[in-house]
C-alpha cells in the first residue's frame, strides 16, 4: 500500500508540473496583447503616455523579462499563493477573484454530480429487478440522457423561471442585493441555485441509473450469482453482491464526472449567468485576461487531480483485484 | 433409497418450440452410490444436474417427481426449493473457477451464505478448517479472495464450501473438465473421500470424460438425446456394455496398449436427433447398427441383471 501510494503520488506531482506548465504556456500562444488592451481601455492618445503606460504595466505583470525568467518565476509566486493580478478586474488580484466564485461552481456541481449518482444508482438498481420500474425508468433515463444540455437548460429556465416563474432565472444572487450573512440572502442564493443544480442533476441521472441497471442485469447473470443461488442463497443475498460489484464502474464513473467539474458547469453558468468558475473562464478569454485564465484552469487542474487520487485510493479499498495488479500477485 | 427420479421431464422453452432435453427420466441412486451420467454434449446431462437442484429461467418442469430421502423436491417452485438447496442437495457447479464473487473474501462469502441459511460461522469454523486441510488447503485462504487461489485451488475450495452442510445428495457437473491431469486426479480422490467420511451421502458426477468415471463411480448412467441408455456398475459399463450405444462410446475411447498407426479410432456414424421435434422410439435407431422395425416404439429402461439396466429391444 504504502509503495503504491509513493508511486501514485509521484505520477500525480509530475502530471501537476506538466499541467501548470501548459497552463502557463497556452494563453501566451493565444493572439492579442493583454497590455495593449488595457492601454487601449485608458483612451490615451499621446504616443508617449502610451509607451510609459505600456512599460509600466508589462513591469508589473513581468512581462519584460526573458520567456524562462517568466516560467521560474510563475513558479514562485505560485508557491506563496500569489497568481498575479486579473487585468479584466483591474487591480483585483486573481486569486481573490477565483476564490470568490469557487463556492458558486462546487455549490451546483458537487451536488448534482453526488445525488444524480446515488438517486441514478439506486434507480437503476430497482429497474434491474422490477419490470414495472424497468419499462418507466428506462425510456426516460434515455430521454433525459439524449437531450442536448444546452437545450434542457435552457428549457428549464424558460418552463420555470419565465413561464411558471417559479425560479429566477439568471445570477447567483439577486442584482439589488448585496452578499451578507442573512436568511433573506441565503434564500435568494437557495433560489437562483436551484435551476442550474437540476439542469446538471437531470441530465447525469439518467445515464447513471440506465449503466446501474445493465451492470446489475450483467452481475445477476454471472457465475457467482447463480452458484449462490444454486446453494439456496435468497435473493437479498445475491443482489446485494451484484449490486456490490456492479458499484466499482460506477465509481470509476464518478470519478470521471468529478473530473469534469468545470466542464460540465461552464455551460450551466452561461445559460443561467451563474458566478462560477465556468463564466470567469469565458470573461476571462473574452478579456484576454492571461492571470485570470491561468488561475482559474490552475484550481480546475488541481481540483482534478485530487478527485482522481481520492477515487484511485477508494478504489483500492473497494477491489481486491487492483490491490494484487498493483502490488504484485501472490498467487 | 438416498434419490429416486421417476418419469422426470424438463424442456427448454424456446420461440420455435419446447426442446425436450430431458424426456422422461427414471433411475435410483442408492445411498453411499456415486452414479457418473455420461454421454454426448446435448444428451441432457447437466439439464439433469441442474433440474434436481435449480432450473434456470428458460427450463420448464414439465413432469415427472424426484424423491430424496422420501422428500419430494419441489423443483419449479425456487423459493420452496430453497429449504433443500445446500442442505440436502448441492452443487459443484461447472464454473468452479469463476463461483466465487471476486470482491468478497472466502471467509466472508461463506459466513454470509451460512447466515442465510441460519447456521452459525463460528459453530461450524472448525469443521470448516479440517475439511480444508483435508483436501490440501492451508485455513488462511478463507482471508484471501478468489482471485488469489490457482484454479485447482478454488476447485477444492468450491467442494469444501459445497459439502459442509453435509448434503444429501451432491451434484458435481463437470468437476474436472476445467483441470490438468494431476489436478484432476486430486480432485478426484477427494470425491470420493468426501463419500467415505459421510460428508455426502451420495453423489451425481456429470461429465464427458469416462475414464474420470471409471476412477470415481460406483454406477455410470449413460445418456442418449434426452433419454436414459444404460445403467450398470462402472466396470461392467466398461467391460460388458449392452446397449449399442455404450458399446460405441467406448469403442471410441482409445486404449493403452492399442497401435493407432495401425487400425482406426473408431467414431459413431451420424448425429444425435434435434430434440425440438425428436423421432417417436428409440432415439439411437437412425444410428444403430441393430435397428429393427421394434425399435418405432420407445424400449423400456429395464433391469436385465443385478444393477444392470438397459434400454433396447436388441438386448432385452
Amino acid at each position: 500500500m504504502r509503495g503504491y501510494l509513493a508511486r501514485k503520488t509521484l505520477v500525480y506531482g509530475l502530471t501537476f508540473v506538466v499541467a501548470v506548465t501548459l497552463n502557463w504556456l497556452i494563453p501566451r500562444l493565444m493572439p492579442g496583447d493583454p497590455v495593449q488592451r488595457m492601454v487601449a481601455r485608458a483612451a490615451v492618445q499621446h504616443p508617449e503616455t502610451i509607451a510609459s503606460m505600456t512599460q509600466y504595466y508589462e513591469r508589473m505583470f513581468g512581462l519584460d523579462l526573458p520567456i524562462w525568467q517568466q516560467y521560474l518565476n510563475y513558479w514562485g509566486s505560485l508557491f506563496r499563493g500569489d497568481l498575479g493580478t486579473s487585468v479584466w478586474l483591474f487591480p483585483a488580484p486573481v486569486s481573490q477573484v477565483v476564490l470568490d466564485a469557487v463556492p458558486y461552481t462546487l455549490g451546483i456541481m458537487i451536488p448534482a454530480i453526488l445525488l444524480s449518482w446515488v438517486v441514478g444508482n439506486s434507480v437503476g438498481a430497482m429497474a434491474a429487478r422490477s419490470r414495472w420500474l424497468d419499462n418507466v425508468a428506462l425510456p426516460v433515463g434515455y430521454l433525459v440522457t439524449a437531450m442536448p444540455y444546452m437545450w434542457l437548460a435552457i428549457l428549464l429556465a424558460w418552463g420555470f423561471g419565465v413561464a411558471l416563474g417559479w425560479f429566477p432565472v439568471a445570477g447567483g444572487y439577486d442584482f439589488g442585493l448585496v452578499p451578507q450573512w442573512s436568511w433573506s440572502f441565503a434564500w435568494d442564493l437557495l433560489q437562483h441555485w436551484v435551476l442550474p443544480f437540476l439542469s446538471l442533476f437531470l441530465v447525469a441521472l439518467g445515464g447513471w441509473a440506465i449503466g446501474m441497471r445493465n451492470l446489475i442485469i450483467y452481475e445477476l447473470e454471472s457465475d457467482y450469482a447463480n452458484y449462490l443461488a444454486a446453494l439456496g442463497a435468497p435473493k437479498r443475498l445475491i443482489r446485494q453482491y451484484a449490486f456490490r460489484n456492479a458499484m466499482l464502474p460506477q465509481i470509476t464513473g464518478l470519478a470521471l464526472q468529478l473530473g469534469t467539474i468545470l466542464g460540465g458547469a461552464l455551460v450551466t453558468e452561461i445559460v443561467f449567468a451563474y458566478p462560477g468558475l465556468g463564466k470567469l473562464v469565458l470573461s476571462a478569454i473574452q478579456n484576454q485576461d492571461f492571470f485570470l485564465l491561468q488561475g482559474t484552469l490552475l484550481f480546475v487542474v488541481i481540483g482534478v487531480l485530487l478527485a482522481n487520487f481520492i477515487i484511485d485510493i477508494v478504489y483500492v479499498l473497494v477491489d481486491p483485484r487492483t490491490r494484487t495488479g498493483l502490488t504484485g500477485a501472490t498467487a | 433409497m438416498a434419490l429416486s427420479v421417476t418419469d422426470l421431464r424438463v424442456y427448454y422453452r424456446t420461440r420455435r418450440g419446447d426442446v425436450k432435453a430431458l424426456d422422461g427420466v427414471t433411475f435410483e441412486v442408492a445411498d453411499g452410490e456415486i452414479m457418473g451420467i455420461a454421454g454426448e454434449s446435448g444428451c441432457g446431462k447437466t439439464t439433469l444436474g441442474k433440474a434436481l437442484i435449480r432450473l434456470d429461467t428458460r427450463m420448464k418442469h414439465v413432469g415427472g417427481t424426484v424423491v430424496l430421502d422420501d422428500d419430494e423436491l419441489p423443483l419449479s417452485d425456487d423459493n420452496a426449493m430453497n429449504r433443500h438447496r445446500y442442505r440436502e442437495v448441492s452443487l459443484i457447479p461447472q464454473y468452479a473457477m469463476s463461483a466465487m464473487n471476486p470482491t468478497r473474501k472466502i471467509g466472508r462469502m461463506i459466513r454470509d451464505l451460512l447466515s442465510a441459511h441460519s447456521v452459525r460461522y463460528a459453530e461450524v469454523l472448525p469443521e470448516l478448517e479440517r475439511r480444508l486441510k483435508l483436501v490440501g488447503l492451508e485455513t488462511d485462504v478463507l482471508g484471501r479472495y478468489p482471485i488469489e487461489l490457482s484454479g485447482g485451488m478454488k476447485q477444492r475450495v468450491v467442494l469444501v464450501l459445497s459439502t459442509l452442510l453435509n448434503p444429501s445428495l451432491l451434484i458435481g457437473d463437470e468437476v474436472t473438465s476445467a483441470l490438468d491431469v494431476s489436478s484432476q486426479k486430486a480432485v478426484a480422490r477427494a470425491l470420493v473421500e468426501f463419500r467415505d467420511h459421510g460428508f455426502v451421502k451420495s453423489m451425481i458426477v456429470i461429465t464427458h470424460d469416462i475414464s474420470v468415471l471409471f476412477q470415481v463411480a460406483d454406477t455410470i448412467l449413460v445418456m442418449y438425446a434426452g433419454h436414459l441408455a444404460e445403467k450398470a456398475p462402472a466396470r461392467t459399463i466398461i467391460s460388458e456394455p449392452l446397449h449399442p450405444y455404450t458399446k460405441m462410446l467406448i469403442g471410441a475411447l482409445p486404449k493403452v496398449g492399442d497401435r493407432y498407426e495401425e487400425q482406426q479410432l473408431e467414431g459413431i456414424e451420424g448425429r444425435p436427433p434435434s430434440l425440438l421435434e425428436p423421432p417417436a422410439g428409440c432415439r439411437f435407431r437412425d444410428r444403430c447398427p441393430l435397428a429393427h422395425d421394434k425399435c418405432a416404439e420407445a424400449p423400456p429402461f429395464r433391469e436385465v441383471a443385478e444393477g444392470h439396466h438397459v434400454a433396447c429391444w436388441a438386448v432385452s
